[in-house]
């Protein structure tokens, strides 16, 4: 009775991620695998085209977080122009960059992850969505919440000319500065910004941490997988979302290394499969060895959760008390339950805030000096930030004029495809057996793999926040035995 | 029944194809707006935010739902089927954005083909490590016979009308919210414009530029600039400062984002009704305010362009008088 269960998240004719389960003879789960069937080519189409403006091309690699590959590639730019931004235009990058942070991460936890936990992961489907969320905590919060996703996302605009795709990066600086008309009015942005963070860590608190079923959920063996961690960090080892070194830490926390954007090549690989058109990629000094956790496996995992086990602590005071509290209470660093990912991102979303504010509060921010012009010959550089979802690697070489010769991209997401596929095998194994594969498995699915956020799985970034799901049961032969459908 | 009949509201439909998911976030964006139009409308297909599958779509009537607006480029075969279905049900066809309407970004691809995308994504690129020289298939058996499949990736990408017929054009990467609100308006009250239209003000860019005050007399490049070259004057327009800007050659109606951040226009809305090639206008209006007569002198300045082709047709290659590149031309 072997059997095969597909989880399309769409439709089968959609085409950015399905999930494949595949049950042995006693009906137990023999593998899961997470197709992606999407590619669109850009590190080829990237050949010949002026440098300078790939900030403005790759971008449309996501329009959900286009900002990320826009601060990327304008930081590849800098390193291929060897040249460094004026103070101000790092400020003014980086308040970019905070909003941006800030309001992604409000957008996932209120709209996607949340509703498991707020609502409850044994609520009705029906309920599983922001809706359930405002029906629960209250409409007020929901004005809340776009208010702060608006606001944020108006500091972008202003900035970035655009927020779908913004244009202002430019080697050396940024083409736009900050007045002081704005400077004020941002910061009642961001003051609102750390205050509705606080707010958010409360209602996680409320709902989640005094809620003993939730947290044995959390820290159960269903949702664990033991891999090793990256991020960026600052100087003093505290996360960074737009610059810094990458630093690595193993299964058992300890730093296995650290390096600066242009070393990446030493560390990192990407292994090929024949079945999707995502990459795996693994640390290079360890290996690939299949889809294995530990520490002879080289899968690492990127995002929220990991940047906090990569890194020593938060950069800002009020987010590094939160980040006390989470390893207290989930037992010592590093922390492998992946549905702390959620508690991780809340914390990360204070820090942006808390960022923002520090930025805005300094007068000097609208300096008008905005531009270092490059005086060297282009060359080649490599520019990585932290996004939402995790680092995010641009590797540009031109020739003696500017004009690309290669790209390499490595998009956040793609580092946690092989810990998001063995997070979905995992859960499936606890979840099915003997063949009984019941509703609640849609649900206990989707909740592996929505801590990572992944970009690709299409429902991950909408409203109503629910990823629509279909489970078919398919005999040997291949005849529909059964159908779900939530 | 009447009742029931007098309260029915047009039902809409939203899909994307090959695309970056700007255009879903345009539509988010509308924020309290969306709320007016998820009053109005019944939306029975989103796959990015509601639980309606194919099949729920293909048992509709065929012209049973009043709009479909289709976001994104035509590159997998799952893409061009989906659109397919999607004319039969639907009485009128938009295509939302720069990808559906010129190929986008994701048009660029033309300079290439499946061959080399894959050569570069799989084989060649410097993190890749690959010594099977693995690549992904339409179909991969496993060890154990268990079957996975894929959808097939084209040589070529489409615009949505290469592949379907569409009656109107919603432009920009990703268009601003005015031009979104105003097209679902003008659709719910039927005041519709003549099949065709692209749903922006017919003029160029330049009539609208608040920079157009600050062009001289007569308008003379006599050298061209790359914007990282030079610190860009804020108010001056881009061409009298020697930056390329597709300006002249591009559709109104964007509100010039870019231009107010800073930076040149890179032609996302398109040409004009009048025009037909947006690269071969853009070349035209360039000859006539590059200062020389001497060919020579000509042949130099335009040279310093350093990449024309993936400049004039950033967001329109695979619409234009061009289509793609000939790959025989480069073996």
């Amino acid at each position: 009775m072997s059997e095969r269960i597909t989880i399309d998240p769409i439709t089968r004719l959609e085409g950015h991620g399905k999930i494949e389960i595949f049950l042995d003879d006693k009906g137990d789960v023999d593998r899961a695998i997470l197709q992606i069937p999407e590619l669109r080519g850009f590190e080829q189409f990237a050949v010949g085209r002026p440098v300078e403006e790939m900030p403005r091309i790759t971008p449309r690699i996501c329009g959900v977080c286009p900002t990320t590959h826009h601060m990327c590639s304008t930081k590849a730019n800098d390193a291929v122009f060897n040249v460094k931004p004026t103070p101000t235009a790092e400020k003014i990058r980086r308040l970019i960059y905070n909003a941006f942070q800030f309001e992604d991460h409000t957008l996932h936890f209120f709209f996607l992850g949340g509703p498991d936990f707020v609502v409850g992961p044994t609520a009705l489907a029906a309920d599983r969505n922001i809706l359930g969320v405002l029906g629960k905590v209250g409409l007020e919060v929901g004005g809340k919440v776009i208010r702060a996703r608006r606001e944020a996302r108006d500091i972008i605009s202003y900035l970035g000319g655009k927020v779908i795709h913004p244009i202002c990066g430019i080697a050396g600086g940024v083409s736009k500065g900050l007045d002081e008309e704005h400077r004020v009015q941002f910061l009642e942005t961001a003051n609102f910004a750390v205050e509705f963070a606080q707010f958010a860590l409360q209602i996680f608190d409320d709902v989640v941490l005094k809620n003993k079923e939730y947290v044995d959920i959390v820290v159960g063996n269903a949702y664990k997988i033991v891999t090793y961690y990256m991020g960026l960090v600052d100087k003093n080892n505290k996360i960074d979302f737009y610059d810094g070194d990458v630093r690595v830490v193993d299964p058992e926390g300890k730093e296995f290394c650290k390096f600066s954007p242009s070393e990446y090549l030493d560390h990192i690989s990407e292994h090929v499969e024949p079945w999707s058109y995502i990459k795996f990629p693994f640390l290079k000094k360890v290996g690939w060895k299949g889809f294995t956790e530990g520490k002879e496996s080289g899968i690492y995992r990127v995002a929220p959760l990991a940047r906090l086990n990569a890194a020593d602590g938060m950069a800002t005071p009020l987010a590094q008390e939160h980040y006390e509290r989470m390893y207290e209470t989930l037992g010592g660093k590093p922390v492998h339950n992946t549905l702390a990912y959620h508690w991780a991102r809340l914390i990360e979303t204070l820090q942006a805030a808390e960022d923002m504010k520090a930025l805005l509060e300094d007068k000097t921010i609208t300096d008008p000096d905005i531009r270092n012009i490059p005086t060297d010959t282009p060359n080649e550089g490599v520019g990585i930030v932290e996004a939402p979802r995790g680092t995010l690697i641009h590797h540009y070489k031109t020739d003696s004029r500017g004009i690309m010769e290669e790209a390499n991209l490595i998009v956040a997401t793609v580092h946690n495809a092989a810990a998001i596929n063995m997070s979905i095998e995992k859960a499936a194994k606890t979840f099915i057996k003997g063949g009984n594969v019941s509703e609640g498995l849609l649900n206990m699915a989707e909740m592996a793999f929505r801590p990572y956020d992944p970009c690709h799985a299409c429902g991950t970034h909408c409203l109503p926040g629910d990823m629509p799901l279909e489970l078919k049961i398919y005999d040997y032969n291949g005849e529909l035995v059964e159908k779900l459908k939530k | 029944m009447e009742a029931r009949m007098s309260t029915e509201k047009p039902k809409v439909a939203f899909y994307w194809c090959s695309s970056c998911g700007g255009c879903e976030e345009s539509i988010i964006d509308l924020a309290e707006d969306i709320l007016k139009v998820v009053e109005a409308v019944d939306i029975v297909f989103w796959p990015v935010a509601l639980d309606f599958k194919k099949k729920d779509v293909e048992a509709m009537k065929d012209g049973s739902i009043a709009v479909g607006f289709i976001n994104g480029a035509i590159r997998l075969s799952e893409q061009q089927e989906m659109v397919e279905l999607l004319r039969k049900k639907c009485q009128l066809i938009v295509a939302h954005g720069s990808c559906s309407h010129l190929g986008g970004i994701p048009g660029l691809g033309n300079f290439w083909n499946k061959e080399t995308i894959f050569n570069r994504a799989y084989h060649t690129t410097p993190s890749t490590d690959n010594p099977d020289g693995v690549v992904p298939q339409e179909v991969t058996v496993l060890e154990d016979g268990k079957e996975l499949t894929l959808p097939r990736f084209y040589d070529t990408v489409y615009t949505l009308d290469q592949v379907i017929d569409v009656d109107y054009y919603l432009p920009g990467c990703a268009p601003p919210r005015d031009l979104i609100m105003n097209a679902i308006l003008a659709i719910l009250e039927g005041k519709l414009p003549p099949k065709g239209s692209v749903l922006s003000p017919n003029k160029s860019l330049c009539d609208d530029c608040d920079r157009n005050d600050s062009k001289p007399e007569k308008m003379v490049m006599t050298e061209i600039k790359r914007p990282w070259e030079i610190l860009i004057d804020p108010e001056k327009c881009f061409l009298a400062q020697g930056i390329i800007c597709m300006g002249p050659a591009t559709r109104t109606g964007c509100g010039e984002r870019c231009i107010i951040g800073n930076m040149p226009c890179r032609g996302c809305f398109g040409p004009t009704d009048q025009v037909y090639d947006q690269g071969a206008k853009f070349l035209s209006s360039l000859a006539s305010i590059l200062d020389t007569d001497d060919e020579k002198e000509i042949e130099k300045l335009v040279d310093t362009i350093v990449d024309p082709a993936g400049t004039f047709y950033r967001f329109s290659l695979p619409s234009s008088i061009l289509r793609r590149r000939r790959m025989e031309a480069i073996k």
